[in-house]
């Protein structure tokens, strides 16, 4: 009403009707049960049901009592290690299959583009089930494979060592999303004006060169921001890793991450019954965690990086 | 319009079969009984075997099997009781699951009904108060374990069956010496098998049965002690006669190895043996899990699995009651077990199995004691669960990640950390 009778206000009433189902929806779905979730980890519940307010004891046991610590600690190690596998392996080859399909001469663009990006669409229960088979000492195709480069004892059990495990489901994982990489930073590279690189070129530069000098500096945003987005994305992983190794992330937890731990504790497993408290504990400390990161992405990094105008 | 009217005249007569389809149902009500069932595979076995037995000694009892998936069964039958709409029977879950049902009232005590006094306590003890005082569900089968056997490829390499563990691990060493079948066919990708295959296989006999997990529970024998630490030791010697690459075996894996023939011996769970009966094209038999040397005594894992109780807020309690104890007959014993082949009556009636494999299994009742796995009762309800542990340090000494005495160490620090007894 205000609005009408003062035509110099900027407050719009229709801005809010407008946004009122997405912030509805969005706080019914996200920030009440987050709220909820923070609120769950300061109570305990009891046997018969009851929950108690508990102030910080959850989060006390998290990081004192001798097993919860370990089983935290491992698992928030292995997550940086997933997270880490995934910056050094998937993001440096997204970069390159980008560029390689940014180049103007390249045939059948589309069609590399569709297949590199397929796996990204399928089912993590498929992928697990895929590679588990390929993977196979038993009956999978690796084995003659490696036979082919000379490796006369077949495949190593990749998927049942502590030592491979979670590399071997790290780089699963990387083959699998490659293609979203891929995609933003080939969108970023298309937006590259030809003339600056024509121009790169007239100037006695080659495309590595051109590359290196003009192209990679012009899409550092896009690829900052791919590099937060899989930090979100590894630090909530957990459905390969459950489908390919169960709740138990074994062999002796050395595939276990944060949303393993978190499903263990939360929903229990087998005989174990579960404990929404704890979980809820478990669950708040790793949206600190992807706080923080996303925070130290924000302040550290973000604001340095220097945008061009194209 | 006479097109429409056809349809009319259709829908209205639609209408009216369904009205006459449902009210049959719904007049027969009062006495119509439904069991609450998470076995949806077996549908069949009770709509055309079960059912129709007991109508034929009780006419007047309708009985209709209601499954739901495994895996949604006790999430909905919760659902159910607490809304009041639950069947008048109920399938238990063995140990913790339905103790936890029967706390809350909604499963009725059992212990008055005729029949009941066929049954031993070791099969009692999954549906009974801690204190084994109350009994809430029938048990109705269980799971055997013990080890599955090429009968071909033992011929052809001229084994005998193995009785001793010095025995079994010959002939371990002969199959693997003579090189064209993998010894045995387990992996440790899935833990599972390893700790209910192999340590809950052969354990009993180093812990004496129920005596060992009586004395478990009571906190008067630990983890530590050397009967468990000599189970991990010779699960440890397992490891160099497991298939290639077993550590990345999943249990499709091992069943598959075994029923193509390229494994000689499969350590197992009864169940195993509908697969094998379907896949296998070669004949295979079964032996109880070896026993130590000197030892006289075998002790074998019998395993309540399902029971059947009776819902506290059924209408029917009497009709419901008449069931349950007709299910403990030996007529209703006999009909599951070989309906079910590798599910076994847990009632002392004698009886008579059709499938050869499943007659060996059962057979063991009569030479072995029966126990079940020690990790059942109690001892899973706190964090950790000694059952989740038992999985990971099987894996370990199994994968010679971990040595026997850390093993115990590892499970027994976990029970420790929250159960009384053992602390």
């Amino acid at each position: 009403m205000a609005s009408q009778s003062n035509k110099g206000s900027p407050f719009k009433t229709h801005l809010f009707v407008f946004l009122l189902p997405a912030v509805l929806i969005y706080s019914a779905f996200m920030i009440v049960p987050l709220i909820d979730t923070l609120r769950l980890s300061f109570y305990s519940i009891e046997t018969d049901g009851t929950a108690s307010f508990t102030g910080w004891s959850n989060y006390v046991t998290i990081f004192t009592d001798e097993r919860w610590s370990a089983d935290f600690v491992n698992a928030l190690k292995n997550n940086f290690l997933f997270f880490l596998i995934h910056m050094l392996v998937q993001n440096p080859i997204g970069i390159f299959l980008a560029a390689l399909l940014s180049l103007p001469r390249l045939k059948l663009k589309n069609t590399y583009r569709t297949l590199i990006f397929m796996p990204t669409m399928l089912s993590v229960v498929i992928i697990g089930f895929i590679w588990q088979l390929i993977l196979s000492p038993i009956w999978g195709v690796g084995d003659t494979l490696v036979g082919f480069i000379g490796i006369s004892d077949g495949l190593p059990p990749l998927l049942g060592e502590e030592s491979t495990t979670l590399l071997t489901l790290s780089l699963i994982s990387v083959w699998q999303f490659v293609g979203i990489p891929m995609m933003l930073i080939y969108a970023a590279l298309l937006n590259v004006p030809d003339d600056l690189v024509d121009a790169a070129i007239v100037d006695g530069a080659n495309q590595w060169t051109a590359f290196w000098r003009i192209k990679l500096p012009l899409i550092l945003p896009t690829v900052a921001m791919v590099s937060v987005l899989t930090f979100v994305a590894n630090f909530n992983a957990f459905d390969l890793i459950y489908a390919v190794k169960g709740a138990l992330a074994g062999p002796n937890f050395s595939s276990d991450i944060m949303g393993t731990l978190f499903y263990r504790t939360f929903f229990g497993f087998q005989l174990q019954p579960g404990n929404p408290s704890m979980g809820a504990t478990v669950a708040s400390l790793m949206f600190l965690v992807i706080l923080c990161g996303v925070m130290i992405y924000l302040y550290a990094i973000q604001r340095r990086l220097r945008r061009y105008q194209l | 319009m006479i097109n429409r009217k056809l349809i009319l005249c259709s829908g209205a007569a639609a209408v009216a079969l369904a009205i006459a389809g449902l009210s049959p149902v719904a007049s027969a009500q009062a006495e119509e009984l439904v069991i609450e069932s998470w076995r949806n595979d077996d549908i069949d076995i009770w709509n055309k075997q079960i059912i129709p037995a007991f109508n034929k000694s009780h006419p007047d009892v309708q009985v209709r099997f209601a499954p739901t998936p495994p895996a949604d069964y006790n999430a909905s039958l919760n659902a159910k009781l607490a809304a009041g709409t639950a069947g008048d029977l109920i399938t238990c879950r063995p140990f913790d699951v339905s103790l936890d049902l029967y706390n809350q009232g909604h499963l009725t005590k059992i212990d008055a009904i005729e029949g009941m006094e066929n049954f031993s306590d070791v099969a009692k003890s999954a549906w009974q108060t801690d204190d084994g005082s109350t009994t809430f569900c029938l048990p109705m089968a269980s799971v055997i374990h013990g080890f599955m056997y090429n009968k071909e490829a033992f011929k052809e390499l001229g084994l005998e069956i193995p009785k001793t563990i010095p025995e079994f691990m010959k002939v371990l060493a002969a199959i693997k010496d003579e090189g064209s079948y993998a010894p045995m066919s387990m992996g440790t990708a899935d833990q599972w098998e390893a700790a209910t295959m192999g340590f809950q296989n052969v354990g009993p006999n180093f812990w004496n049965g129920e005596e060992g997990r009586k004395a478990l529970i009571a906190g008067e024998e630990k983890l530590t002690d050397a009967q468990y630490i000599k189970v991990f030791e010779h699960l440890a010697e397992w490891g160099p006669y497991l298939g290639k690459g077993y550590k990345a075996q999943s249990y499709p894996d091992s069943q598959n190895l075994f029923s193509l023939g390229r494994a000689a011996i499969y350590p197992a769970g009864s169940w195993d043996i509908a697969t094998f009966n379907s896949q296998a094209d070669f004949e295979f038999g079964a032996f109880p899990p070896p026993v130590p040397e000197g030892q006289s005594t075998c002790y074998i894992s019998d395993h309540t699995d399902i029971g059947l109780g009776i819902n506290a807020a059924s209408k029917n309690v009497k009709a419901a009651e008449t069931f349950v104890s007709w299910m403990t007959t030996a007529e209703a014993g006999e009909l599951m077990s070989n309906a079910l082949p590798g599910f076994f009556a847990l009632s002392n009636h004698k009886i008579n199995l059709t499938d050869p494999v499943a007659k060996e299994f059962v057979g063991w009742r009569d030479t072995c004691e029966s126990t079940i796995r020690n990790s059942y009762q109690i001892l899973s309800r706190g964090t950790p669960s000694l059952e989740n542990d038992l999985w990971n340090v099987s894996v370990g000494v199994i994968n010679g990640t971990m040595t026997a005495t850390e093993a115990a160490e590892k499970a027994q620090a976990g029970l420790s950390s929250w159960y009384k007894p053992q602390q």
